[in-house]
Parts: structure tokens; sequence; C-alpha cells
């Protein structure tokens, strides 16, 4: 355990680390293997050499194939990562995620299970546009027997990877484009970070953020500067983000009266609706203000010029903070 | 496809496992009729000598993937009758502990795995079972079977590309029944067949009278054989009839008369029956197995009947590998 490692990294690692402990682990998904350079994103760099085109299948454009071939060997006892390259390729797909991966456990009674991950990247502010950028976790949030999990940093990006592997239910693992490049101390061999526990990124008094993924560095951000202002925020980084930890979530709202949630994801009907509901259910005569929620803007994500004004703003989310704290019943 | 090239004993094997899914389905028809039932329930009276012949190509361990329209594929591949009967009445003794139903039937035990309600959806997931089995070098065979109408949706052809791409061990079983729900091949697809498709993505085929078990168990058999010994997947397309409508109580009558008065003509039970007589098997022998069946159907659906609901709390189990808090 010396240095850093990259997010990108830390998914190699925990893929290479879960496929040479365990042989019914492979990988598939378009461009993976070693002829296509290991990837679009290179998390699966390397892994054709040691493994095999077998364990590492690079596939034909064809997502249902793909994810149906996943669910497929994951009920004979495999343990398939398939990747769909972009979130909004699910569109295409949604059947055998919907109807089949999250569903095939209830239907047999528990006779059979679908240990699989589904990785997918997104993420707005590199200029995909419209078809490449969505964080759609809300829609899977919707469904009984889905996990959906997002790293913030590359220590649990790869600790949450080999937790996810060894899931024996369907999880889908989002990530997100420009956070690849982010480091962390390197955890070392055989890292986990359990699925359903969130994390106190930071401890406050005067309210909690709630949050996910790369919006983590934001509301760090945003803290370091409401400190300033004497404002003191706790951030919770759900890390699963379904089914969450409503208990970490209610114990920091419960300490600090007050909550922000905030992900990228358009703001309507977003999980932070789900959270926010809730703590008020839970927590109503506790608080000592409405949860606020920050949010993406309710239009399709824009070309690069409105990207930055498509995308919650720190500034947003310090004014969302303010309200609560500034909050008069 | 000579009448030399199914053995006595195979032959026995099949006309033991059509007659179980065709007294099933007559079972089942009875049971609605008469109000002691009433659940979801889509008639495969037509198809069984397709079901019965592709089931009996298997090993038991072998895989299948079917529809809502698989009585024929579980019955025939061994899913034991008191189960089976329970699932469909929703109850807990079930299969399924009665939460999947009759369009979600799946016993692993006998390689019955997946059932689906969603047409087409099958073939992707068939896939990756064979890629299981070709990752670990188990030998195990796939089949899936479905209908005329699933190949005109994308899945499909997916699977199609992919499976024959990676020379998977699977074999694709199209059971055309002429009837995509109510639409006739003829107004689903203009192509002459369905089995011609493999052509395009490289993939033997077959396309077989379903109706004559000389024609379509020689078929799948080659087609599972080559499958187990790496020679990848076939498409083996059996034309028969459904002679029902889409699902039990629905209205058929936009089946033209000529189509009802050939598909009568073309019944593949007096054909098999005249077979087996053909072959030297006796009135008597096959009564016999008719009655055997007959009898362990009313243990199986009395059993059914008699067994209890699932308790409420199910919900909250096999949603995941934990139960979820009540």
């Amino acid at each position: 355990m010396s240095g850093t490692i990259t997010l990108t990294q830390g998914l190699n690692q925990a893929i290479d680390e879960a496929m040479a402990a365990d042989d019914t682990v492979f990988c598939l998904g378009e461009d993976v293997a070693a002829k296509q350079g290991g990837g679009v994103f290179k998390i699966t760099s390397g892994l054709t050499e040691k493994y095999g085109e077998n364990r590492i299948r690079a596939t034909p454009i064809s997502e249902t194939a793909i994810v149906g071939a996943a669910v497929g060997a994951a009920l004979a006892g495999h343990r398939p990562i398939c990747e769909i390259m972009l979130m909004n390729f699910v569109g295409v797909c949604m059947d055998q995620i919907v109807n089949h991966a999250a569903k095939l456990r209830f239907m047999s009674g528990g006779q059979t299970n679908v240990p699989m991950v589904l990785r997918t990247t997104t993420g707005v502010g590199v200029g995909f546009g419209g078809q490449h950028s969505d964080m759609l976790e809300a829609w899977f949030a919707h469904v009984a027997g889905l996990k959906i999990v997002t790293a913030s940093n590359a220590a649990d990006a790869k600790g949450l990877m080999r937790s996810a592997i060894e899931c024996n239910d369907p999880v889908i693992f989002i990530e997100n484009v420009i956070s690849y490049g982010l480091t962390s101390d390197d955890p070392g061999k055989d890292h986990r970070v359990p699925l359903g526990k969130a994390a106190i990124t930071r401890e406050g008094t005067d309210c909690s953020i709630i949050t996910y993924g790369r919006t983590v560095l934001d509301a760090l951000e945003v803290a370091g500067t409401l400190e300033e202002e004497g404002i003191s925020v706790e951030i919770v980084d759900l890390r699963t983000i379904a089914p969450y930890d409503e208990e970490t979530v209610l114990a920091s709202v419960r300490k600090t009266g007050r909550a922000v949630t905030l992900h990228e994801a358009v703001k309507p009907y977003g999980t932070g609706a789900e959270i926010s509901a809730k703590i008020h259910e839970e927590l109503f005569n506790e608080l000592k203000a409405p949860v606020q929620r920050v949010g993406g803007s309710f239009s399709p994500v824009p070309f690069v010029a409105l990207e930055q004004d498509w995308i919650p703003s720190k500034s947003e989310l310090a004014d969302a903070v303010r309200t609560a704290v500034n909050w008069k019943k | 496809m000579t009448d030399q090239s199914i053995d006595r004993d195979k032959l026995l094997d099949i006309y033991t496992r059509t007659t179980k899914v065709n007294r099933t389905d007559e079972r089942f028809r009875e049971l609605l009729m008469q109000g002691k039932i009433a659940v979801m329930y889509y008639c495969v009276r037509g198809q069984e000598v397709v079901s019965a012949s592709a089931m009996a190509a298997l090993n038991d361990d072998d895989y299948v993937v079917c529809t809502y329209r698989g009585q024929g594929e579980q019955t025939a591949k061994g899913v034991p009758m008191e189960a089976y009967w329970a699932e469909c009445l929703g109850k807990a003794t079930g299969t399924c502990k009665g939460k999947g139903g009759t369009m979600h039937i799946t016993h692993p035990e006998t390689g019955v795995m997946v059932t689906t309600g969603v047409v087409g959806s099958g073939l992707p997931i068939a896939n990756g079972l064979a890629m299981a089995s070709q990752n670990s070098g188990d030998g195990k065979v796939t089949i899936v079977t479905f209908g005329d109408g699933a190949a005109n949706i994308g899945g499909f052809h997916e699977a199609m590309n992919m499976a024959q791409l990676y020379k998977l061990p699977i074999v694709f079983v199209c059971i055309n029944n002429r009837y995509g729900e109510h639409t006739a091949y003829a107004d689903h697809t203009d192509s002459e067949n369905i089995a011609s498709r493999a052509e395009g993505y490289g993939m033997r085929s077959a396309h077989v009278d379903g109706t004559y078990v000389e024609q379509v168990y020689p078929a799948i058999q080659e087609a599972v054989d080559r499958a187990r010994a790496g020679e990848g997947p076939t498409l083996v397309e059996a034309m028969c009839y459904r002679m029902q409508g889409h699902f039990f109580g629905s209205d058929f009558s936009y089946m033209p008369p000529e189509h009802i008065e050939e598909m009568n003509a073309e019944d593949c039970m007096p054909k098999l029956r005249n077979y087996m007589l053909e072959a030297q098997f006796t009135e008597a022998e096959l009564d016999a197995i008719i009655a055997d069946v007959d009898g362990q159907l009313d243990v199986a659906v009395q059993a059914a009947l008699d067994a209890p609901f699932p308790d409420a709390s199910e919900l909250r189990k096999d949603v995941f590998e934990e139960e979820i808090a009540a």
C-alpha cells in the first residue's frame, strides 16, 4: 500500500483481482478486448492478455444481446460484468435489465439469481450532448431488484466494484466520464467497500448534503466556502444509490436538522425527491427547515455552450444550504 | 430422415413426453371451462410434438429457455407435475412459491431456466447460458424456443448474430404456429420462412414440418449434437399450428375457415399415434401411457387445489438475496 491510483486503475484492479480469484468472472461489451484497445475508457486494459478472449469478450454493437447474455450466464452461476458503453444506450436494452435481470430471482421464487454487474459511464461536462450524458439512476431506482452504485473517488471505485462483482444480485455500476482521472491513496489488494453503506465524507453540524458520485467533490468545495460563513456542513456520500443507507442519512439529518439533496441527474422525480420524502416522513418534527433539492436542469443535456448552465452549480448548492440554515418557521 | 432414424426407446420417450404435454393442455382447458380454476393459460394444442421432440433431444441437465406458451417444453423437460400445477394455481408449493405463475415457470433442477412473458427476450438470455457452458466447458447445450412472431423483434437478430459469432452451444427452435398473437404469418412477415434468415448470420438452419415426429426430432437432435460437439448454433424452424386462441378463452374468429380446416387435418396427435402403431407399438401400450399420465394429473391437480397460497411476507423475499425489512 503505497502511492496513488486513478479511478480507472481502481476499476481495472478490482476486475483483475476478481477474475484472478474466481474463474466464473468474465467481461463482455463493445470494444473491451485487447484487439480493440481494452475499452473506450481502458477499464479492461491488459486483461485479455491475462484471461483470454472468452473471458474478455468483445461484442457486436448489440446491447440487448450483451445484457441478455450477462443475465443468462449469471443464471448459470457465472459472474458476468457487462459494459454498456454509455448510459443512454440502456434505452435499447431496458427489457433485459428491468423485466429480466431485476425480476428473475423473485419470479423464480428464489430458485435462480442474477449475479451480474452492468458497468456504464455517463456525465455532463465533456460536450457529449443530449444522448451521451444523462444520469439515469432514477429509472433503475424505481425497479425492485436492482442495486445501483457509483463512486466519488478512486479507492471507493475499486472497493465498490469488487463488492458489486461479488454481490448475488444485479448491480448497475455508474461511472462518470470526468471522474476517471481522480486519484486516491492506493487502498491495496482485495479492497472492498460494502454495498448499502454510505460514507460521511465530511462531518458538520448545521446542514447535511446528501449526494453521490461526481458531485461529492462539488459538495466538499461548497462546504469549505460555507465554513468561512460560519456554516458547518456534513456530507453524506451514498455510494449505493439504491437501496440506499437510510440509517446513515437519517442519523445525519437528525443531528443537523437540515438537509440538501444534490445530484447531477435532473431534479424532478430524481432520487433526491425520494430521499427528501423519506426524511420528511421520518423526521418532520425534528427538521429545522424543509429539505432542499438541487439537481440538473429539466431539459435534455445541451451541447458545450450551455452545459454549465444545465449542470447544478456550486453557487446553487451553496444557496440551497443557506436557505435551509436561514429558514424561519 | 427416415423411420429408422428414431430408435424405439427414443420414440416411446417422445410419445410419453408428447402425451404429458397434450393431456396437461386438455386438463388445463377442462378446468378452466368448468370454472374450477381462473388463471392465464396459453394453449399449446397443435405444438405438442415439437416441444416433446426438442426436449427429448436434450440431456436432463441441459438448459431450456421458453416463453409464456411454454407448457410443452416445461412438461416435456420434466418439471414435476405437482410443483407445475401448484405454480400455475399460484400456490406456495409451486416451483416458484406461487410468485411466478403460468408465464414464469422456472425449475433449474430440470434445466428450465427462464420462461419469459416478453416475446423474443429469451434468445439473448439463452445465449448467456450457452456462453457459461462454453467458458466452463461443462458440455451442456441450451435450447431456446420462440414463435414466428418473435422473429421480428430486435433481440432475435442480435442474439442470432452473437451466437454464430461465438459458435455458442445453442439451438434456436422457432415453433412456427403461423400466428403472432392475432396476426397471421403472412400479415407480419413477407419472407417465405424464418429459417432462411439464418443464412444472413452464417448460421445453419433446418425447416421441418413439426407435425411429423420423424421430421422434427431428427432435425433438432442433429442440431443439439452439433452444438455439443462445438460446431455452433442452428436455427430449426418447425411448422405447426396453434389450435386455440392466443390465450385460453380468447377469440380466434380471425382464423379463416380454410386455416382451421387445414390445422384440424394436420393435427400432430393422430399423426404421432399412427406413426407409433406403424412402428409396432400396440393400442394397449399407448393407452396405458395416456392412462398413467392422466392418473398423475389427477394427483397433481388435486394437490395443487388443496395447497395453501403464499404468505404476504413473500413480497419481501427474493427481491434481493437479503430479505427486505418489514
